[in-house]
């Protein structure tokens, strides 16, 4: 493993981390600034913006990293599975969807040894 | 119209903005930071880097992948393409939250500069709540959420990364997991568009799809791809009914 050292540490940082990050939102910002609220070309932006982040949520869910990796698929998935159903058995309520699939996630990694 | 009297001073909706820090979005990112840290922390990441690192990159995945291309000693353009790649989905994210909160009169590098506080969670929660504040204080109200999310974490990294590492695996799994929960939980919660609902079922599916068809490209596909499905589905779908009616 390579670690940075002195001030290349954060010219590298600056680079790769944060210009290769804002350059997507001041795109974004120049894109948005010809976008009407109410227009069918905001409505797709919104579609793909939110496509995006269910692309990522479902990564972090099937191919997570650190601890989770080594644990078993239907446990991640049962925990979300019940988040969810205690989520619209709760009237849509995000605390008892979230408190639920920790709670069987932690539950599982316990009887499972970890 | 006086805008100042009617909608309350700048200086308020600044301070809702802060306290935006003690809801709920802002309490998981920050247990995310926290693992995130922890992270750093096992890697041997010198903690003034991660604080630096959390100030300029502010989106998590992107850090994820930077800090990735760091251990496995990636020179500046190859971790450069590596994390602009994961970061296009900023843009359309940042491009369907300016126009909720800008008006005629906001100036563009305003938006500019704020557009670096914007990251899924922010989005998240600005894309929720802008909804119930006075168009003219969207701004600040975001620029006082957005700022102090940013510094919070800085502090809080810097003030837990001696004390991560000795975390029990079930504590770090558990931080972890409450990301992508948190996320699906209030995507859905907070949607106020119908495509919302068939863009977050379709990306899910894509998302491992498109990983399991071209894995360096599986976000932007499934972002682009899916999301633009998902958009003529709603769309075709929404004609239908308006020509019945």
């Amino acid at each position: 493993m390579t670690v940075l050292e002195g001030w290349w540490a954060y010219v590298f940082i600056a680079i790769a981390g944060w210009l290769a990050t804002d350059i997507w939102r001041w795109l974004g910002v120049l894109a948005g600034n010809r976008l009407r609220e109410d227009s069918e070309a905001l409505n797709w932006v919104r579609a793909v913006a939110t496509a995006l982040v269910a692309a990522v949520i479902a990564k972090l869910v099937l191919y997570p990293t650190g601890v989770l990796e080594q644990s078993p698929l239907w446990l991640r998935l049962g925990s979300v599975v019940a988040g969810a159903a205690a989520f619209f058995a709760a009237r849509q309520k995000p605390a008892i969807g979230i408190a639920t699939a920790i709670g069987v996630l932690a539950v599982g990694l316990y009887a499972l040894g970890f | 119209m006086k805008n100042g009297e009617t909608a309350g001073s700048a200086r308020h909706w600044f301070l809702a903005g802060m306290m935006g820090i003690f809801s709920l979005p802002a309490t998981i990112l920050m247990l995310s930071f926290v693992g995130f840290c922890a992270f750093t922390a096992q890697a041997g990441i010198p903690v003034e880097q991660v604080v630096f690192m959390v100030g300029a990159v502010w989106a998590l995945p992107a850090k994820v992948i930077l800090v990735s291309s760091i251990l496995g000693g990636a020179n500046v353009l190859t971790a450069f393409i590596a994390v602009t790649l994961s970061s296009i989905r900023l843009m359309p994210m940042v491009a369907a939250l300016v126009p909720e909160i800008r008006t005629q009169r906001t100036p563009t590098w305003l938006l500019l500069l704020l557009s670096h506080f914007v990251a899924i969670t922010a989005w998240v929660f600005a894309m929720e709540r802008v909804q119930s504040v006075p168009r003219e204080r969207r701004i600040v109200f975001f620029a006082g959420f957005g700022i102090t999310l940013v510094l919070a974490n800085m502090t809080l990294v810097g003030v837990v990364y001696q004390f991560v590492t000795e975390f029990p695996p079930i504590v770090a799994g558990c931080l972890f997991f409450l990301t992508p929960v948190y996320f699906l939980a209030s995507i859905w919660s907070s949607a106020r568009h119908p495509v919302i609902y068939v863009a977050l079922a379709v990306g899910l599916v894509a998302g491992p799809v498109f990983y399991w068809i071209a894995p360096e490209f599986d976000i932007l596909l499934a972002g682009v791809g899916g999301g633009t499905a998902a958009w003529l589905a709603e769309r075709s779908w929404r004609q239908r009914k308006e020509a019945r009616a």
